[in-house]
């Protein structure tokens, strides 16, 4: 397994999926996501699987809630207006503490909007996507590779604290290919499941997967609860990468594509002589708040580059407590900023700070 | 070896992709750094579409092409959309069968190859695309001779193999064509 | 000397329903059907959004309480993940017919192997009396108070004879619970219903036309009435579909 493959983004998500364990997808068409369902189109009836093309996204996430109430990995994918129909499902996996993967291949919004690329869903990722107070795990990967480990890295966190997960893509990195060294087959799940719907087999009490519970006394304690899970998550679970922060004097924050294209500009500013370095979230939720805080202590300034209008410019500012200036640098609509539209950007903050 | 930034680029449906997966395979079986990135959406479908592939020794950054070191163009639109990206010293590759104007810039180094008519004449319509990437490997050998049969073995599906030769006899027929 | 017994498949709670709502006959047959095919250990339960929405307090079966009309999908769920296993959705009519009707005829059209269970009392009972797709035609509710106007509120949608349509379903049948005898044709209608599924014989869904005393305004006795005066007229009882007959 250790070959490299040239791969497009979206089917690695896919075949790294099945080597996770993956024997349940259920999907809708939509570009720029197709390739995930095409792929397991192909594959599931190989491997005994099933591949459902539903009848709609809110179906998909409801076959996908079925699937992971019997205690097995289940995943859907779409790209942005997908996403948002399933928002209830995803909702309602939150509040029952079951485990599944989400992925979400972003493109242009809002409504329609365009099918070229874009990270314009950072809010609804980050934020719990859907009714009620909740989070999902939220992966940002910005190659093939990383699309393919952290999907395996998503199945088995989704199962080990019990909540959705969702890998948060956008069209390029569905799109494009590159080499990628897929992942040993492994069990993202465990075997003992006991909450699981699996049938009681008159041994056991029976039990129910359901969020509804009508007394508040109660609901508030299965809040807390959850929040309290949510906060020892945010203890140990964020991932980042630091590229060329020892000395940097701004910091560069950007997740994805974006993380990818300010490296281009980050080489070539210092290859001007500024002291430019990045910090690029691995997960968006948790996010990683502590060496963002620790960099603040260092960095004149940060530059947060995305592809939406700002919207993890919020958790940047929150993260650093507002203690050093935070620009930004975007594009929108599918639009996307070029390696010497970052560059422009550092050279006017490198030149301010002069 | 330096760095290759490739766009190539046209109309959906002449294996525009096809070429930048065969140099992409090139450079994974060379174990460089590759990216293979192909636009997408309803210009698949007979608009113009192009393709960004980049070849090179460090970590790929950005695999979106802003400043090509090679491009291909099969398509007049194309040519006007990408002949000022270029880099200073770079090369254009010009299907002149469907392309009738010169490219305007100085500082760049231009092949005319009639691909179209050429695979045409072979018999290999279709085959344009391989015929200006035999070009290509003979100006800019940003994949060796010795790796182009392997990477073509990749890309052809199994169910076309027996397109292997007539893919090899347009890429040398590129390879031999003098202005 | 007959003692008459609780079914196994039905727990110690004690019923949230209206006197003389005809949700617990239904629950008490389908516990009934569970226990006689010795299927309650393998059993999955689906519940919906609306007056039955504890059923999963009152099966004693696995139980899985699913979003508003989303129950068919997330039966299809349950029955990929374990083909072996017996899955039954328990729906109302708001549920099945209304914001469900999409996942409803996609599931049967797939001819998914699951048992579905349609209460319909032409009413939305648990948010307390508005109208329902099955509502009938000058039916006043909360949403319909002039009486439902087709002109405005369009018309009652027949399910059997819908999904009939369809080339997938097994078994479709229509029956009501509202005396002795239809009571024992509904059983034997819910009988077979899950043993279709057992047999692997596809999609069955049986449609109980039921009574809402408290919503319709009635008596409970004027209620089990009305369902013969106004509901059977509109809703003909009847097998709509039985591939093993055929």
């Amino acid at each position: 397994m250790s070959e490299k493959v040239m791969m497009k983004g979206n089917e690695a998500i896919a075949e790294a999926a099945i080597l996770a364990g993956l024997r349940h997808y259920f999907g809708y068409p939509i570009t720029p996501q197709t390739e995930v369902a095409a792929y397991m189109a192909k594959k599931m009836p190989k491997i005994g699987g099933t591949f459902l093309q539903a009848e709609s996204e809110i179906a998909a996430i409801n076959m996908v809630y079925g699937v992971a109430a019997t205690g097995k990995p289940a995943m859907t994918s779409s790209s942005s207006p997908g996403i948002a129909l399933k928002c209830e499902g995803i909702s309602y996996l939150a509040g029952c503490d079951l485990p599944a993967l989400i992925v979400n291949v972003q493109r242009g919004g809002p409504g329609l909007g365009g099918i070229q690329p874009s990270q314009s869903d950072y809010y609804l990722a980050t934020r719990g996507p859907g009714h009620g107070d909740f989070h999902v795990l939220v992966f940002a990967p910005a190659s093939v590779q990383e699309m393919a480990d952290l999907t395996g890295r998503a199945m088995h966190l989704a199962w080990k604290y019990r909540m959705p997960a969702m890998l948060l893509a956008d069209g390029t990195l569905g799109q494009m290919m590159e080499p990628v060294v897929l992942p040993e087959p492994s069990n993202a799940y465990g075997e003992d499941n006991p909450w699981a719907t699996t049938g009681t087999q008159m041994k056991r009490p029976h039990n129910i997967v359901n969020s509804l519970e009508l007394a508040p006394e109660t609901l508030e304690k299965n809040n807390i609860a959850r929040f309290e899970r949510y906060r020892k998550i945010e203890e140990t679970e964020p991932l980042w990468e630091e590229y060329l922060m020892d000395d940097a004097e701004i910091c560069i924050v950007s997740y994805g594509i974006t993380a990818r294209i300010s490296r281009n500009a980050i080489v070539e500013a210092r290859k001007q002589g500024i002291k430019v370095g990045m910090i690029r979230p691995i997960t968006l939720w948790p996010f990683p708040k502590e060496p963002l805080a620790a960099a603040a202590d260092k960095v004149r300034s940060f530059l947060c580059v995305e592809i939406n209008m700002g919207q993890m410019k919020d958790d940047l500012e929150l993260a650093i407590k507002c203690r050093k200036p935070v620009d930004l640098c975007y594009r929108v609509g599918g639009m996307i900023p070029t390696p010497d539209e970052v560059l422009e950007h550092i050279k006017k903050l490198a030149e301010g700070e002069e | 070896m330096a760095e290759s930034s490739v766009i190539i680029a046209g109309f959906g449906g002449q294996g525009l992709l096809f070429a930048g997966k065969v140099l992409a395979y090139g450079g994974l079986l060379e174990e460089r750094q590759v990216s293979w990135l192909p636009s997408y959406g309803p210009e698949m479908r007979g608009g113009t579409a192009n393709c960004n592939v980049i070849l090179s020794d460090d970590p790929i950054g950005s695999p979106i092409v802003t400043h090509p070191s090679v491009l291909i163009v099969m398509n007049a639109p194309s040519l006007d959309k990408y002949e000022s990206t270029v880099i200073p010293g770079g090369k254009i590759f010009v299907d002149s069968t469907l392309i009738n104007r010169k490219v305007e810039r100085e500082d760049v180094d231009v092949f005319y190859i009639p691909a179209t008519q050429m695979a045409s004449d072979m018999n290999a319509a279709g085959l344009a695309n391989m015929i200006l990437l035999g070009a290509v490997l003979r100006e800019t050998a940003c994949i060796k001779d010795e790796t182009l049969p392997d990477a073509l073995h990749h890309v052809i599906p199994a169910r076309k193999a027996d397109l292997f030769d007539v893919n090899m006899k347009a890429v040398q027929a590129g390879r031999d064509y003098k202005e | 000397m007959v003692v008459f017994e609780k079914p196994h498949a039905l727990t110690d709670a004690v019923l949230h329903y209206c006197p003389g709502c005809t949700h617990g006959i239904v629950h008490r047959l389908v516990a009934e059907a569970i226990d006689e095919l010795g299927i309650e250990g393998r059993t999955i339960g689906i519940a919906p959004v609306g007056c039955s929405v504890f059923a999963y307090n009152y099966f004693n079966c696995d139980m899985i309480e699913a979003a508003h009309g989303r129950a068919p999908a997330v039966a299809t769920g349950v029955k990929r993940s374990l083909p072996e296993n017996i899955v039954f959705s328990y729906q109302g009519d708001g549920d099945l017919a209304s914001i469900g009707l999409c996942e409803t005829v996609s599931t049967a059209s797939r001819g998914e192997n699951i048992t579905i269970i349609f209460i319909n009392n032409a009413i939305y009972g648990m948010t307390g009396g508005q109208m329902a797709p099955t509502s009938l035609i000058g039916q006043v509710t909360q949403t319909s108070p002039y009486g439902r106007d087709p002109k405005t509120q369009g018309y009652p949608i027949r399910i059997c004879e819908l999904l009939s349509t369809l080339e997938a379903p097994a078994y479709l049948e229509r029956v009501a619970v509202n005396n002795v005898k239809n009571v024992r044709r509904a059983k034997k209608a819910i009988l077979k219903a899950f043993q279709n599924q057992v047999d692997g014989k596809g999609f069955s869904l049986v449609e109980v036309l039921s009574a809402c005393p408290t919503n319709w305004g009635m008596t409970p006795q004027k209620a089990l009435e009305w369902i013969d005066e106004a509901m059977i007229p509109q809703y003909p009882l009847g097998v709509y579909r039985d591939k093993e007959a055929e």
